[in-house]
C-alpha cells in the first residue's frame, strides 16, 4: 500500500540540494575527522534520519543497490521511500551493496561482510552510512592519514562493536575496504579506508 | 548574458544531467578514499573535442554550485583559447562567477600547471588529464597495468627512469613526472612540468583529476604525501632558470620562453599570468617590462 509518507519528503530543489549535500560529503571525505554542516533538506519516514536520507538522495540511483540494516528493513515505509525517490534496488546481501544505510550501528554485523572491492578494482566496495546520535559525545578517537594535517579527532556514538579493531583490519586491507559516512543530525563526518586510527593522541 | 543563456543554466544546471552527476560524484568520492587510484567512470560526450579538457569539465560540472568562483588556466595562462572557452562554457551553463585571480577562486580547472600562489583549504584544483595511466607507454595492455597497480609492481617505471640516466646521465623526464601517492599508487600528475610536482605534496587544497577520453577519475586529498620517484644517487630535481621573469622579475617560478624576432631574440616570462600581473601591479619590473608593455 502506498501512503503519503512514502512519497513526501524528497528534496525541495533536487539539483541544488544534491549539489550542496555532495559538497558537504566531498569536504568531509577529503578531510577525515572534520564535520561538514548539512541542512535538514529531506523528510524521510522514521527510523531513516534526514541526514542519511539526504546522502541517499544525493548519491543513490538505479545503478547502486542499497542495503538496509534490520531496523530500517523493518519499516516498509523506508524501503518504499528510497525506492520512490532514488530508484535504487535493495541489495539482498551486504556483499552486493554499493551503499549501506545503517540506523543502528551498535548492532551492525562485521564490516568485512560488506563488499570490499578487489585488488584490481578497489572502488567496487560498499560505502556505509551510519546514523549516529552525536559526533562529539562518544569515546574520542584519534585519526591520521591522507586529508589530515597532523591528527584529527572524532567522538561518534553509537559505533559497531570492537570498532577500533575492525577499523584497523579495514585499513590493513587497503586499497580494498569500506568507506564510512557518519551522519549526525547537524553534520557529516567521513572515515575513508585510507584513514588510520590511533589509540591515543601521542 | 542573453536571456537564452540564462535559460540554459536554469533549465539544466551545469550541462550534465543529474544521473551523470551522481555517477561522477560517486567516482570522485572513491578516488578521494583511495588516493592515486584511477576510478573508471562512464565519461560522457561533451560539447568539445577529446583533448580539450572533457574529463576536467565533467569533474567541474559535477562539483560546481552557484556559490562557486571558477578560474580556468591553460599552461598557467588565463587568456588562452582553451581557458577562455571553458570559463565561458560554465558562465553560460551554470551562471557561476568566474575570475582570473587565484586567491578568489574556489574551483580552479587547470591543464598542466599549478598556480604559483600556494592554494588554501577551501580550494579545489581540477586537472584535465590526457593519459591517466603512468605505465601506459611502458605497457600498452590495460589488463597488465591494472595487475601491476594491484600488486604494487612498479619496477618497470624505475627501469624507465634508470634508462634515462644510462642514456642522458640524468632523469630526462621533465613533465608528467611520475609520483607515488601515500606510499601506494604510482600516479601520473598529468603533463604538468615537474617543477610543479613539489606543490602537490601536502597541499592544503583538494586535487581532482579527470580524463574524459580514457574514462578515469583520480584524486589526491589535502595533506597527502606525494613523492616524485627518483634514486638515492639521482635525487628528484626541479627545473631552474638562469634569469628571472623578464616582465615581473619573479624568481623561483616556472617561465615560458617567448620568441621575439627571427634573429634569436627571446624572453622568459612567468607561465602563471595572474601571478605575473599581480607582481607588476605591485611595482615589480623585469628587464624587458617597459619595452614590451
Amino acid at each position: 500500500m502506498v501512503l503519503a509518507e512514502h512519497i513526501t519528503g524528497g528534496f525541495g530543489d533536487p539539483v541544488f540540494n544534491a549539489q550542496s549535500v555532495f559538497r558537504s560529503v566531498m569536504g568531509a571525505i577529503a578531510r577525515p575527522g572534520t564535520v561538514s554542516p548539512v541542512a535538514s533538506l529531506a523528510g524521510p519516514p522514521a527510523p531513516l534520519s534526514p541526514t542519511a536520507a539526504a546522502i541517499a538522495l544525493t548519491l543513490c540511483d538505479q545503478d547502486t543497490p542499497v542495503w538496509l540494516d534490520a531496523s530500517l528493513r523493518g519499516s516498509e515505509a523506508v524501503a518504499s521511500w528510497i525506492g520512490f525517490h532514488t530508484g535504487a534496488p535493495l541489495a539482498h546481501t551486504p556483499a552486493d551493496a554499493h551503499f549501506a544505510l545503517v540506523a543502528d550501528p551498535a548492532s551492525l554485523m562485521a564490516l568485512e561482510n560488506f563488499a570490499q572491492g578487489t585488488q584490481e578494482y578497489p572502488d567496487r566496495s560498499t560505502t556505509l552510512v551510519f546514523q549516529v546520535a552525536s559526533l562529539t559525545a562518544g569515546e574520542t578517537l584519534f585519526f591520521e592519514g591522507p586529508g589530515i594535517e597532523r591528527v584529527a579527532t572524532l567522538a561518534p556514538t553509537p559505533l559497531p562493536r570492537h570498532f577500533i579493531e575492525q577499523w584497523k583490519q579495514n585499513r590493513a586491507r587497503f586499497p580494498r575496504g569500506v568507506d564510512l559516512i557518519l551522519a549526525a543530525g547537524d553534520g557529516i563526518a567521513c572515515l575513508p579506508r585510507s584513514t588510520r586510527i590511533r589509540a591515543s593522541e601521542a | 548574458m542573453s536571456a537564452l543563456d540564462k535559460d540554459i543554466a536554469t533549465y539544466n544546471f551545469a550541462y550534465l544531467d543529474e544521473q551523470t552527476k551522481r555517477m561522477i560524484r560517486r567516482a570522485i568520492l572513491k578516488g578521494i578514499a583511495i588516493p592515486g587510484y584511477q576510478v573508471p567512470f562512464a565519461s560522457r560526450e561533451m560539447p568539445m573535442p577529446y583533448g580539450w579538457g572533457t574529463g576536467g569539465v565533467q569533474v567541474t560540472a559535477a562539483i560546481i554550485g552557484p556559490d562557486d568562483v571558477l578560474k580556468v588556466i591553460d599552461q598557467g595562462a588565463d587568456d588562452t583559447t582553451n581557458a577562455v572557452s571553458i570559463r565561458n562554457f560554465f558562465r553560460k551553463v551554470a551562471s557561476v562567477e568566474t575570475t582570473t585571480e587565484t586567491a578568489r577562486a574556489t574551483i580552479i580547472q587547470t591543464r598542466h600547471r599549478i598556480p604559483e600562489l600556494p592554494l588554501t583549504a577551501g580550494q579545489t584544483l581540477v586537472y584535465q588529464v590526457p593519459i591517466p595511466e603512468p605505465l601506459r607507454f611502458l605497457e600498452p595492455r590495460e589488463t597488465e597495468t591494472r595487475k601491476m597497480h594491484a600488486l604494487e609492481e612498479y619496477g618497470l617505471m624505475h627501469v624507465k627512469l634508470y634508462e634515462d640516466i644510462a642514456r642522458h646521465g640524468r632523469i630526462a623526464t621533465t613533465y608528467a613526472y611520475p609520483v607515488k601517492v601515500e606510499g601506494r599508487y604510482v600516479m601520473d600528475p598529468s603533463p604538468t612540468p615537474k617543477f610543479d610536482n613539489p606543490k602537490m605534496h601536502m597541499s592544503a587544497a583538494l586535487q581532482l583529476f579527470g580524463a574524459g577520453r580514457e574514462k578515469r577519475i583520480y584524486a589526491i586529498p589535502p595533506f597527502t604525501e606525494v613523492v616524485s620517484l627518483d634514486f638515492e644517487d639521482h635525487p628528484f630535481e626541479v627545473q631552474t632558470f638562469d634569469k628571472p621573469c623578464a616582465l615581473c622579475a619573479a624568481e623561483n617560478v616556472y617561465l615560458d620562453e617567448v620568441i621575439l624576432d627571427d634573429r634569436g631574440g627571446r624572453m622568459f616570462v612567468c607561465s602563471d599570468t595572474d601571478h605575473c600581473e599581480k607582481r607588476q601591479a605591485e611595482g615589480h619590473r623585469g628587464e624587458l617590462a617597459g619595452e614590451i608593455a
